[in-house]
């Protein structure tokens, strides 16, 4: 077995699942012939004909109408936005059609939309977005952001044999990245379950994304200061796996919430409001945000640096907190 | 400055004279049309009952009647076979009636009882069963066309040899859905049959302020597909024409636009006295009425297609069936409120619907 990167784990689960269920189609722009702007559907056209690899004019809203519309009479349709900033372009029929039909008349919208979300590939305001704040709040959606090539696979899969809309938020940055050996054979890796990638007993770090791999070295360099980090990963944003959340923030009494989203509005608070409310007595300390500051996400590499969270910015704010 | 042109032309096209007494022609026999004008008795009926509920304060919310227009919905879903989808809006009842919907799921979605095919969730026609071809739309207009457009592909994808059709108004051609979804329906040559109801008015605003085109037909050239301007109350035009972009659809052809003039006889909703329509329009479509001249239509001389005393017995069954309806409707409860958190993710994809009603999927 060789390593596989997290673009090929994403490009394999599409490939079984269409191979394993004949509902399953793909439906976006540039798919086919190109094979999509990251290439994740490279060679798909070929194997699965025009009918299954379904590219469309520039109609990110109907895109998505049209995978619903599928849905509804049984199909598994996966939705490529070619960068998921143009998901704004598709926010009616994902949270006003899609979300809520199974609680409006009892149908269900087994769709998946997925693309290339993240910066730190100097994509500007357009191509770097992380926009899982706009819908978490929208009941009837799950939310994945998988950070490792593994996951990716797993979570994917998971998402294409879910009866519910699934949006899927790939970290491009992580893309040719990493690599790992994937798991034989067919495997899912359940949505709604966090995962301690990282033991600890001092201080817990909750991320998800490319954010995940941040925490990871931070806790290396922290290890030498004697802060032994705990790092969760989220992997599914909605619903949130509060279980595992609170009791990482019971065993460490100390937390900081990391993403790569504006502040305001974040998934990030949403996990800060729940240790808040629920799991206020075991704290030690006040929880923590690491996010982007409220601005657009820039374009220029020093502005988009002193944007993001980093492992230099992460590891300040663990001695801040630790010294409370 | 640069100075803005104001001259938006007439508030709607003055209707045709009312000689337009003869109507098309149709392939229907007498069975068939009898059966249109019972879908049209029907609709209006039973929006005169639901009028009746809302006035005795019965009606949770608004109330939204397509009197008028009753040859459209009726016309064109009567040109679908079983296995075809419909995607209604909220001034189709008919359509739904003609799918097999009972009067009763819609008074009791209108109620806001328990027994509605949404348990309480959702309102008025705001309903679909998937196993009656039956796709419920949502409010934000023109989002339902990409939405068929994918019922349609999907069809074609599992050999269902069904079409798609579904409606918007005039004021609904102006969302960019609207336009997205004809063009990729268009693009990928689905089965989609699209009715535009040019009912002349989009809530207070007249079809000239929507747009400056005076037939919404021509849009279709747009998308490389053909389109048909059709008499919307006249029911044997309607249908003539539905069927024909119907087959068309079946063939492989890929999609149609009708355009269906008609009129919207009322307010926006029942709260809306639709005091800004001028009071001659009305006047003057009223001798347009699409029950009255099909009517006139099934009792002309030398037709030999209905006497008045059968059609006074269709009437009269109507009214017998509605009155069951309406008490079937106020028998039912409202919800309980715990179903309130109930049925907000589907369990698998052959969950029964949270409503406890039974879920109806696709196969």
């Amino acid at each position: 077995m060789s390593a596989v990167t997290y673009l090929e784990a994403i490009r394999q689960a599409l490939l079984e699942e269409m191979e394993r269920d004949e509902r399953v189609f793909l439906i976006g722009q540039d798919l086919g012939v190109y094979g999509g702007a990251f290439r994740v559907t490279a060679g798909l056209l070929e194997r699965f004909g025009p009918e299954r690899v379904v590219d469309t004019p520039i109609s990110e809203s109907a895109m998505v109408g049209a995978a619903i519309g599928a849905s509804l009479l049984g199909m598994r349709p996966v939705v490529e936005m070619q960068f998921i900033d143009f998901i704004s372009c598709a926010f009616n029929q994902i949270v006003n059609f899609a979300a809520p039909n199974h609680y409006r008349w009892g149908q269900a919208v087994p769709i998946v939309v997925r693309g290339p979300a993240g910066g730190n590939v100097h994509g500007s305001v357009f191509h770097s977005q992380n926009p899982e704040g706009f819908f978490q709040r929208a009941p009837g959606l799950k939310i994945v952001a998988p950070a490792t090539a593994a996951d990716a696979k797993g979570l994917l899969t998971a998402a294409i044999r879910d009866p519910n809309p699934v949006l899927f938020f790939e970290h491009k940055y992580l893309y040719r990245r990493i690599k790992e050996e994937l798991p034989n054979g067919d495997y899912e890796v359940p949505i709604g379950r966090a995962r301690v990638a990282r033991e600890g007993r001092d201080l817990s770090v909750i991320t998800y994304g490319a954010m995940l791999h941040v925490a990871l070295e931070a806790a290396g360099r922290l290890e030498a200061d004697g802060i032994d980090l705990e790092v969760l990963d989220l992997r599914t944003l909605k619903p949130l796996d509060q279980e595992a959340i609170l009791a990482s923030v019971k065993k460490t009494s100390r937390v900081i919430v990391l993403s790569e989203e504006p502040l305001t509005g974040s998934v990030a608070g949403e996990v800060a409001a729940r240790i808040a409310e629920h799991a206020f007595p075991w704290l030690d300390g006040p929880v923590h945000r690491l996010c982007c500051p409220d601005t657009p996400v820039p374009f220029s590499p020093p502005l988009e640096e002193a944007y993001l969270p980093n492992v230099d910015k992460l590891v300040a704010k663990v001695r801040e907190l630790s010294s409370y | 400055m640069a100075k803005v042109s104001r001259n938006w032309g007439p508030l709607h096209p003055a209707p045709p004279p009312p000689d337009e007494e003869r109507l098309a022609k149709t392939e229907l026999g007498r069975e068939a049309q009898l059966e249109l004008y019972r879908f049209m008795k029907l609709n209006r009926m039973a929006e005169d009952r639901l009028g009746n509920l809302y006035r005795q304060g019965k009606v949770v919310g608004g109330l939204y009647s397509s009197r008028g227009q009753e040859a459209t919905s009726v016309g064109s879903a009567y040109a679908l076979e079983p296995q075809d989808f419909v995607g209604p809006l909220i001034r189709n009842l008919g359509s739904m009636l003609v799918r097999g919907v009972q009067p009763s799921e819609v008074m009791m979605q209108y109620m806001a009882r328990g027994g509605g095919p949404t348990g309480g969730k959702d309102a008025n026609t705001h309903f679909g069963d998937v196993s009656r071809g039956l796709i419920a739309p949502i409010s934000m207009l023109g989002a339902l066309i990409p939405v068929m457009a994918g019922v349609a592909l999907a069809a074609r994808m599992q050999g269902r040899n069904a079409v798609a059709l579904t409606y918007i108004g005039d004021g609904g051609t102006s969302t960019g859905d609207f336009h997205e979804g004809m063009n990729l329906a268009a693009v990928l040559n689905v089965p989609l049959v699209l009715i535009v109801e040019n009912n002349g008015w989009a809530y207070s605003t007249p079809t000239s302020r929507q747009m400056r085109i005076k037939d919404i037909a021509v849009r279709a050239a747009g998308y490389g597909i053909p389109a048909e301007i059709v008499d919307g109350n006249d029911v044997l035009a309607v249908h003539g024409a539905t069927k024909r972009a119907v087959e068309r659809a079946r063939g492989g052809a890929g999609p149609t636009l009708i355009e269906a003039k008609t009129f919207r006889m009322k307010g926006h909703a029942e709260h809306d006295d639709a005091g800004y329509v001028p009071r001659e329009q009305i006047e003057e479509w009223k001798k347009k009425d699409p029950i009255d001249r099909f009517e006139r239509h099934l009792l002309g001389e030398g037709h030999g297609l209905a006497t008045r005393e059968e059609l006074e017995a269709i009437t009269s069954a109507l009214d017998s069936m509605l009155n069951e309806e309406v008490d079937r409707a106020l028998a039912s409860p409202l919800p309980p409120p715990e179903r309130a958190f109930l049925g907000v993710y589907a369990e698998s994809p052959v969950s029964p619907a949270a409503s406890g009603r039974g879920g109806r999927v696709a196969v």
